[in-house]
């Protein structure tokens, strides 16, 4: 009980749990619309692109001889992710290269970038490592309102604009019927991936940020029937292992990213387990009560 | 085809025709699928565009429904050309694209799907009245029981049924449907059609993209036929094609919708006469 007490005193533990609570609510939000769009791996692609941005803020801030030398790093970090977004779905457009090969280049490229620029900024791979697997305990307070700040413009517009974003995330063809502003939809669907990306590297890491994305999405697929409580639930499981996983590390010296992420995918394993004990005792009819359509003889 | 070649159109001919396709060309990558497409469709008219598979009947109901881009000619819906897509009223015309797209990476529920056709706009007003209309609509379709199950448990021919509801939710004028009987079995065919009639009589206009006209046959007001990516004939529906005209195709024919059941319902297979070919 002390321990709990004294965590919750701490206030860098008070940052990084505040962090928790934002990302885990904001992710799985874009995560639903990514999966229901077939791009689940678009996070990582963006993450990638957000490691490039990393070093070139980094890059610059050594250039103009700032303090800290890494300010620059994640206001880079959503310039990159935005624009690697943005690319993505135009590319993706366009038709003329498949999402597929579109989120390979981005893979590539960004990682290489940023290997390449931290190189040129004088520093070492090293350098890179509490961005590619999170470095929670170290959230000042800035990182904290740059966190929150974000993390409420995923969720307001995220949730503000669900019908539209379902209906274009649904059936693309089908929105261009209605009207609807399809290409600025789709830009936005990419900008608040890329600002999710960004909010949640400071938490698990460019390597995992995707998983706090698709995870918590994943398991409430299997509980879900509408797409309402499948984002419902997801920003639940959400925001549970977020904050689990963060105590979890306050108690041993572990990597908050990957305890997270394991959290996450351990409640995956364990429902779809129970669900599939629950399906196999209890197999319904689905079948409607319709006549034959061709006569058959008893 | 001139103009004055063109019989009478629609009920009203002096009414605005609700679409108005003009030298329509329209080219997807290198292949070039519709070639100078003319016909116009007036309010409350019932036209069925036949055609061979790849004849590009798809693409010129995407066309006209605002999803592909045409590559020259002009298409008028309300009379309102499709390139000025803010003042297009989209609101007023409903479509059912071709069965697949019901489901996708995310379950949703057939009330959900349904409602995304309430949309308009920038899609950020919500209908006040939409749970009603959602339910209305999955009526007329015979799927109200339904309202709160996943898309992806439903069979094929519910899925598309969930679409046809998806359209008939915006309550339009214009309704555009791209082979809404396929893999659809023939009680259902049957519905679809009575539902049609009301439709029709309601005045609602249609376009409507099949394979063969089966139940809808008594429907329809005019046809329209493409032969690669072109129009061969606009007037009222042309004979059947040799083989496809026998005494029993006829026999079933004669029968009552509802005795449909008791038989494979064929295809009409259309014989155009090559007098229409520019």
């Amino acid at each position: 009980m002390t321990t709990l007490t004294d965590m919750l005193a701490s206030p860098l533990m008070q940052r990084a749990l505040i962090a928790a609570v934002v990302v885990g609510l904001a992710a799985p939000v874009m995560g639903t619309y990514l999966v229901q769009r077939r791009l689940s791996l678009l996070g990582d692609g963006i993450g990638h692109v957000a490691l490039t941005g990393v070093a070139a803020g980094w890059l610059v801030g050594n250039a103009l001889d700032l303090t800290p030398y890494d300010v620059l790093a994640v206001p880079g970090a959503v310039v990159a992710a935005v624009l690697g977004a943005i690319g993505i779905d135009v590319l993706r457009e366009r038709g003329r290269t498949s999402g597929d090969i579109a989120l390979a280049l981005l893979f590539y490229g960004g990682i290489a970038g940023g290997v390449l620029l931290i190189g040129l900024a004088g520093g070492t791979t090293a350098n890179l490592m509490g961005y590619l697997f999170g470095s929670i305990a170290t959230v000042s307070q800035t990182d904290l309102v740059t966190i929150a700040v974000l993390g409420v413009v995923v969720l307001v517009v995220g949730l503000g604009l669900r019908p539209a974003l379902f209906a274009v995330s649904q059936d693309e063809e089908y929105a261009r019927s209605l009207g609807l502003p399809v290409r600025g939809l789709n830009l936005v669907i990419a900008v608040l991936a890329a600002l999710t990306v960004t909010v949640a590297m400071r938490v698990v890491g460019l390597l995992l940020v995707s998983a706090v994305m698709i995870v918590p999405v994943a398991v409430a697929q299997l509980v879900a029937l509408s797409f309402r409580s499948t984002m419902r639930t997801a920003m639940g499981v959400g925001v549970g292992v977020c904050v689990l996983g963060l105590v979890i590390t306050y108690l041993y010296p572990l990597s908050p990213g990957a305890v997270i992420v394991c959290l996450a995918i351990a409640v995956y394993a364990g429902v779809a387990l129970v669900r599939g004990l629950l399906r196999h005792r209890a197999p319904g009819d689905p079948h409607l009560d319709v006549p034959d359509d061709v006569i058959v003889t008893p | 085809m001139s103009q004055q070649d063109c019989p009478p159109a629609g009920d009203d001919p002096a009414a605005a025709p609700v679409l108005d396709v003009s030298q329509l060309d329209v080219a997807i990558g290198a292949s070039r699928i519709l070639r100078d497409v003319t016909f116009a469709v007036r309010p409350g008219e019932f036209v069925a565009l036949l055609g061979a598979n790849g004849s590009g009947k798809s693409t010129l109901v995407r066309t006209v429904v605002g999803v592909l881009p045409a590559t020259a000619g002009r298409v008028r819906l309300f009379g309102v050309d499709l390139t000025e897509r803010r003042h297009v009223p989209w609101h007023r015309a409903g479509y059912v694209p071709q069965r697949s797209t019901a489901s996708a990476g995310v379950p949703a529920t057939v009330a959900e799907v349904v409602a995304s056709g309430l949309l308009t706009g920038v899609g950020f007003r919500r209908t006040p009245d939409g749970a009603d209309r959602v339910r209305h609509a999955l009526e007329q379709v015979g799927l109200a029981d339904r309202a709160r199950s996943a898309v992806a448990t439903l069979s094929g021919g519910q899925q598309q049924r969930v679409l046809i509801a998806r359209a008939l939710v915006r309550d339009p004028e214009l309704l555009v449907l791209d082979e809404p009987l396929a893999g659809v079995d023939s009680a259902s065919q049957t519905a679809f059609a009575t539902t049609m009639a009301r439709l029709r009589d309601r005045g609602v206009t249609v376009l409507v993209v099949l394979h063969e006209t089966g139940p809808l046959a008594p429907l329809i007001s005019r046809t329209v036929v493409l032969r690669h990516g072109r129009v061969v004939h606009d007037g009222p529906p042309p004979p059947a094609a040799p083989g496809n005209d026998d005494a029993e195709h006829h026999h079933q024919h004669a029968h009552a919708p509802d005795e449909g059941a008791d038989g494979q319902h064929r295809a009409h297979a259309l014989r155009v006469e090559p007098g229409g070919l520019p």
